[in-house]
């Protein structure tokens, strides 16, 4: 029983990593009033260029760097459209699923089966091998432990530093931001690279840690997930921590009575995240007022500065 | 030399020549402007006059495309909003850039761009607040306060970089008479203590109470010079738009004693749908055949929620809370009210009475597909429609291409002349307008007005609310004001002054002796 | 550089834009193959060019074309009415769920009979779907954007325990499908010995019909109100919600009548695998057809092209078939980058252009 709760408790924290670093950067991205709904097309191109990199130079961290110049080069591409070209928000951010995927098919065809290199997990001598506690705390990857670091960070930043404010303030009204003399385009820029680096990072997890392998569609719509999960956060951080990881707890379990061999037949049991997530949704977004008085104000508004 | 002049006490700031066109418009004509210091300069002019254009030029928001600008002795290109504070320039917009989901400490550390400024900010907030009769508690949130508390975060935010100037847009159009006194006395105080003000506004008797001296511009040009105090009203107005003001004396109408009402209002009670509106309380009141009704009032005092009750877009309590003609439509949506004979002009004309990205003859279909059968076994009849569309452009003199010219090609007023023609043209019973002339150049209000006055004559209840108490002084039989969510019961216009109606847009008059006065005439 | 509003809309650029999107796409295309290593101008021809010259590419193209077609259309009128229902792809399969359900449970009904139930099952089944997401809209507020991808996943996963499960056909060599439909069940072939079905004159036919729906009847013009501005059709009195589950109700039915078409005709059964991504795929056609019906027609075609393009890059060339994603994913982005110049001027920075976005 200790065993199955220990290896229960470390599934879903590696299953829960990746949906909480890319809803960590699509929060960031959404307070500065952008909404990026490219998230699954960001995972999916950090994850291939990420396993590739790693592939070929045998290295995870040189892969996890490709990971996060993947996000951010497909983010960049989405401010580009969005921010300078001022093009439909939900249109480009579909854009960015679409040619993910196709991109992230053609680039990994020929990596599809290769076992590639593998994040380790941390092993501190003593600590890692106290039952229970040692694996589920000091046995984790580094990503696990960054992704709560980022999440402080990020927290810390939106709300204990001038710079937080200035980007939560373009968030709520870029009109007035600009009036006061604050570049919206420039800050927002910022915010979705943010967002496509934690994107293309939370891919690098898929294919380097959590299934170090490439297969096709490999993220499987988490992208889209970690997008409810902003909403089911009402974009406050500490929301997202619980969100992630009852999202991520959902995920393994489903895995979990599968291979236990559960009854139920395995694909309803496949469909509970996504029909949890749609549950969730509607839960969450049935008091319009509470939702309209968190989301920020500009969220999807495109702006036209002139200057 | 002119270091000096500075130093006696001579132009703070002065512009010289400055100009700035806009494509089909120029909006300033090389304008000079001098502020001296403790000097509180009155910038006086109509919508449209270029005043706007002027202090964003001087704020930093635009370049003048020729012209200089002399700060304290220096002349100096302001580059950003954020130069131009560093120079000692401080701005109160008409629209305020304030952060409604913000705190009014957080929207103060917004405005300073130096970190050294945003130390003990809480503290030097309550400080300044204090010391200049401006009171605001640091940790509100900005949508729970009034739109008084609101400007004065905006001038806390300015007077915290000690400013040597400050530039106030159209202030006391969102003030009650109240609030503009406790505003005045700041801005005295402030100028006694060296900082100058350039003040921004077309109302005429405050700038004869405030300013020492004025500039007049007209059409993107300097028109005058002259010291406010030295003028009368009248005589500013008059070299404010170039006409000789006598508003020709309409024969106020007289309502029929045995009339029946076309609009009658009762008790009606709406809690606001939006998280930050205002209710509306035991509203009153009716409208009859042939007379202009007007509702006075400050922005924000339930003006919108009323016409969004009255238009059906927000349904009412009770059915009967609402009579048109005679019959009970509270809860009816706004096709059967416009089936009815009930039309209506909305404040905003851009996506809510009018799609801009769609034809006039579009947007003419928009309300009046029922009254002027423009639709076929659920087809749009297009020759019907246009041909509607056209009557309107030639009926109310609206500039534009044709039919098929998009909304958002119409400037202003030509776009509200072609909206109030819309509903004018289906013959309504009752037509509600809010703000009939916002934003709109004065020979299209003079249209509007026409077009309103004929309406009556022809025997249709007509509704205006407006902010502008001069227009509903203008047009209007009966004048009513609403003030928190709550509306005073209509009164003659003849037997009203506007100071009278001023103290009860204000909310005091309903427990003052004055107040009292008001009912007695109604 | 700089852009500077028009003021107006640009009818050349409404129809030149997505032109220029093609040629950069074809462009970029080859820069794929180049860096690919291929040369650009053969792989390409053998990208565009030969699916259509080769025999039967014209028959091919169109049944390609017919669900994308439908889709497309049915999504141009969501999107005209800002619903942004990006879950055709769930409900197509379910539309051919139910309409295969539909054809496995009655094999012995008069053709007569069974067809047309077939057809109202694959519309009914579309329209669920997409009726759940408007009801989740319009009771709990929900993100049609999230909730209908959400349920794509579910639909996926309905198919799969279907052909797994209860529906697999017991003589199928335990192969994920249901049995073959019965004749009657089939969709009728227009031109013999092609395979030109029946949803390939019904697509465009379709199409049509909602272009007049669109652009002629009062339900349409409420639809494009509501899309452009929701306050000013609140303020003319038409119903939001309503005209969310017309919006959903109407896409998802298209949907649904494209999977049934797809499954009683090409494929003739059930499997795992019925659509090679038709429903995001449909996504593109809308935007590049302009969210016109009609122009979804034209549109269909070319990204049917991409599909028959990527089977032939993959047989002829040894390039996976995911060069289709690429295309499709490129041309959706040089798309929106291109409609700028709809409403917007290309300019070369003067200080005067400067100032004019920022006047009021």
């Amino acid at each position: 029983m200790n065993f199955f709760l220990t290896s229960f408790f470390v599934s879903v924290m590696a299953s829960s990593t990746p949906l909480l670093l890319a809803a960590t950067g699509e929060l960031v991205t959404e307070r500065s009033g952008v909404l990026n709904l490219g998230v699954e097309g960001m995972m999916l191109v950090g994850a291939v260029t990420g396993f590739v990199a790693g592939d070929l130079s045998g290295s995870v961290t040189l892969g996890l760097l490709a990971a996060i110049l993947g996000g951010v080069a497909l983010s960049a591409v989405f401010a580009f459209l969005t921010l300078t070209l001022l093009c439909n928000q939900t249109a480009a951010g579909l854009a960015l699923t679409i040619f993910g995927r196709g991109f992230s098919s053609l680039v990994g065809a020929a990596f599809v089966g290769i076992k590639g290199p593998e994040l380790v997990k941390l092993d501190v001598p003593g600590l890692s091998h106290i039952p229970f506690f040692g694996p589920v705390l000091f046995g984790q990857d580094a990503l696990v432990y960054f992704s709560f670091v980022m999440l402080a960070v990020v927290a810390w930043f939106l709300y204990r530093t001038h710079a937080g404010l200035v980007l939560r303030s373009v968030g709520d009204s870029h009109d007035a931001a600009h009036a006061i003399g604050y570049s919206v385009g420039g800050i927002r820029l910022g915010a979705v690279l943010f967002g496509g680096a934690m994107a293309g990072l939370a891919g690098g997890y898929m294919s380097l840690a959590y299934s170090p392998m490439w297969a096709e569609n490999l993220t499987a719509g988490r992208g889209w997930i970690a997008l409810a999960l902003v909403v089911f956060a009402t974009w406050r951080p500490a929301w997202l921590l619980g969100g992630a990881y009852l999202f991520g707890a959902i995920m393994y379990l489903s895995l979990y009575v599968q291979g236990i061999g559960v009854a139920i037949p395995s694909p309803f049991i496949s469909a509970l995240p996504y029909i949890v997530t749609v549950v969730v949704l509607a839960v969450i977004s049935r008091d319009r007022r509470r939702v309209r008085l968190n989301q920020p104000a500009c969220l999807g508004r495109p702006f036209y500065a002139g200057a | 030399m002119l270091n000096q002049t500075a130093a006696d006490g001579g132009p703070y700031l002065s512009l010289r020549g400055v100009t700035k066109q806009f494509p089909g418009c120029l909006a300033n004509d090389h304008v000079d402007l001098m502020v001296g210091r403790n000097e509180i300069h009155a910038l006086l002019g109509e919508n449209g006059a270029g005043k706007s254009t002027l202090v964003k030029i001087i704020y930093g928001v635009l370049r003048p495309d020729e012209g200089e600008i002399v700060w304290r002795g220096e002349k100096v290109t302001v580059q950003s909003p954020a130069h131009a504070r560093r120079l000692g320039i401080g701005m109160v917009f008409q629209h305020f850039s304030l952060f409604e989901s913000l705190t009014v400490a957080e929207n103060v550390a917004l405005g300073m761009n130096d970190p050294k400024d945003r130390a003990n900010l809480r503290e030097r907030i309550v400080d300044i607040s204090q010391r200049y009769g401006l009171p605001l508690s640091p940790d509100q949130t900005v949508h729970d306060l009034s739109v008084g508390e609101r400007q004065r975060i905006e001038i806390v935010r300015c007077l915290l970089q000690n400013p040597k100037l400050l530039i106030m847009d159209e202030p006391t159009s969102v003030l009650t008479p109240q609030e503009v006194e406790k505003l005045f006395a700041t801005l005295r105080r402030l100028a006694s203590e060296g900082c100058s003000i350039l003040y921004i506004s077309h109302k005429l008797e405050e700038i004869r109470a405030l300013c020492g001296a004025a500039t007049i511009m007209r059409l993107g040009r300097v028109v005058a010079h002259c010291t406010p105090s030295e003028k009368s009203a009248k005589e500013l107005a008059e070299l404010m738009i170039n006409a000789e003001l006598d508003p020709p004396e309409r024969s106020r109408r007289v309502v029929a004693k045995d009339a029946k009402p076309k609009l009658v209002v009762d008790r009606l009670t709406i809690k606001s749908p939006h998280p930050f509106g205002t209710d509306l309380k035991e509203i009153g009141f009716s409208v009859y055949p042939g007379e202009i009704v007007g509702v006075a009032g400050i922005a924000g005092n339930g003006q919108t929620e009323l016409m969004d009750a009255l238009s059906g877009e927000v349904p009412s309590g009770a059915p009967e809370r609402i009579l048109l003609d005679g019959v009970a439509i509270g809860h009816s949506g706004p096709q059967q009210r416009r089936a009815l004979g009930g039309c209506f002009v909305p404040e905003e004309r851009n996506g809510h009475g009018a799609i801009g990205a769609m034809t006039l003859s579009e947007n003419a279909f928009l309300t009046a597909s029922a009254r002027r059968s423009l639709a076929r076994f659920g087809f749009v009849s297009q020759a019907r429609t246009v041909d509607f569309a056209r009557q309107i452009i030639r009926g109310f003199d609206v500039r534009t291409t044709g039919p098929k010219a998009q909304a958002r090609s119409l400037s202003g007023g030509n776009l509200q002349k072609f909206l109030i023609g819309r509903e004018v043209m289906q013959a309504p019973m009752l037509l509600v307008i809010n703000q009939p002339t916002w934003g709109v150049d004065a020979g299209a209000a003079a249209a509007i007005y026409r077009a309103l006055a004929e309406l009556a004559e022809k025997g249709a209840a007509v509704l205006i609310i407006s902010q502008d108490l001069d227009e509903i002084f203008l047009v209007c039989d009966r004048v009513a004001v609403i003030a928190g969510g709550r509306l005073s019961p209509p009164i003659p216009v003849k037997q009203a002054t506007i100071e009278q109606i001023g103290l009860v847009m204000s909310g005091a008059a309903a427990k003052s002796e004055d107040g009292a006065s008001v009912r007695e005439h109604a | 550089m700089r852009f500077v509003p028009r003021g107006q809309v640009s009818t050349f650029w409404t129809y030149a834009s997505p032109v220029l999107a093609i040629v950069l796409t074809i462009l970029s295309t080859g820069v794929i193959f180049w860096a690919m290593g291929q040369a650009p101008g053969p792989a390409a021809y053998t990208f565009l060019v030969a699916p259509l010259v080769q025999a039967g590419g014209l028959s091919a193209l169109a049944v390609k074309a017919a669900p994308l077609i439908m889709m497309g259309a049915g999504l141009a009128l969501c999107y005209r009415a800002s619903v942004w229902n990006i879950g055709a792809e769930g409900q197509f399969t379910i539309g051919a769920i139910f309409a295969g359900g539909f054809a496995l449970a009655f094999p012995d009904m008069p053709g007569w009979l069974l067809y047309p139930g077939t057809i109202m099952a694959g519309l009914i089944g579309g329209a669920l779907m997409a009726g759940l997401v408007a009801f989740l809209r319009t009771e709990f507020n929900v993100n049609e954007i999230l909730s209908s991808l959400m349920l794509t996943y579910v639909a996926q996963f309905l198919l799969i325990y279907l052909v797994t499960g209860p529906w697999k056909d017991p003589q199928g060599f335990g192969f994920p499908q249901t049995a073959m439909f019965s004749e009657g069940a089939t969709t009728p072939i227009l031109i013999e010995g092609t395979g030109v079905h029946l949803g390939c004159l019904a697509a465009p036919l379709a199409a049509i019909a909602i272009w007049a729906l669109m652009s002629k009847s009062t339900l349409g013009f409420q639809l494009r109100v509501v899309g452009e501005a929701p306050r000013a059709a609140r303020f003319a009195g038409f119903s939001e919600r309503r005209l969310v589950w017309v919006a959903l109700l109407t896409s998802g039915a298209l949907a649904g009548l494209a999977g049934m078409f797809e499954v009683t005709g090409p494929i003739g059964q059930l499997t795992t695998q019925i659509s090679p991504g038709y429903g995001f795929t449909a996504v593109i056609v809308a935007f590049l057809g302009r969210l016109h019906p009609i122009g979804a027609i034209f549109a269909g075609l070319l990204l049917a092209l991409s599909y028959l393009g990527g089977d032939a890059a993959q047989i002829d060339l040894g390039l996976p078939n995911a060069v289709t994603g690429i295309f499709q994913g490129i041309l959706l982005f040089l798309l929106l980058a291109c409609d700028i110049l709809i409403l917007y001027r290309f300019q070369l920075a003067s200080p005067r252009a400067k100032a004019i976005g920022a006047a009021e």
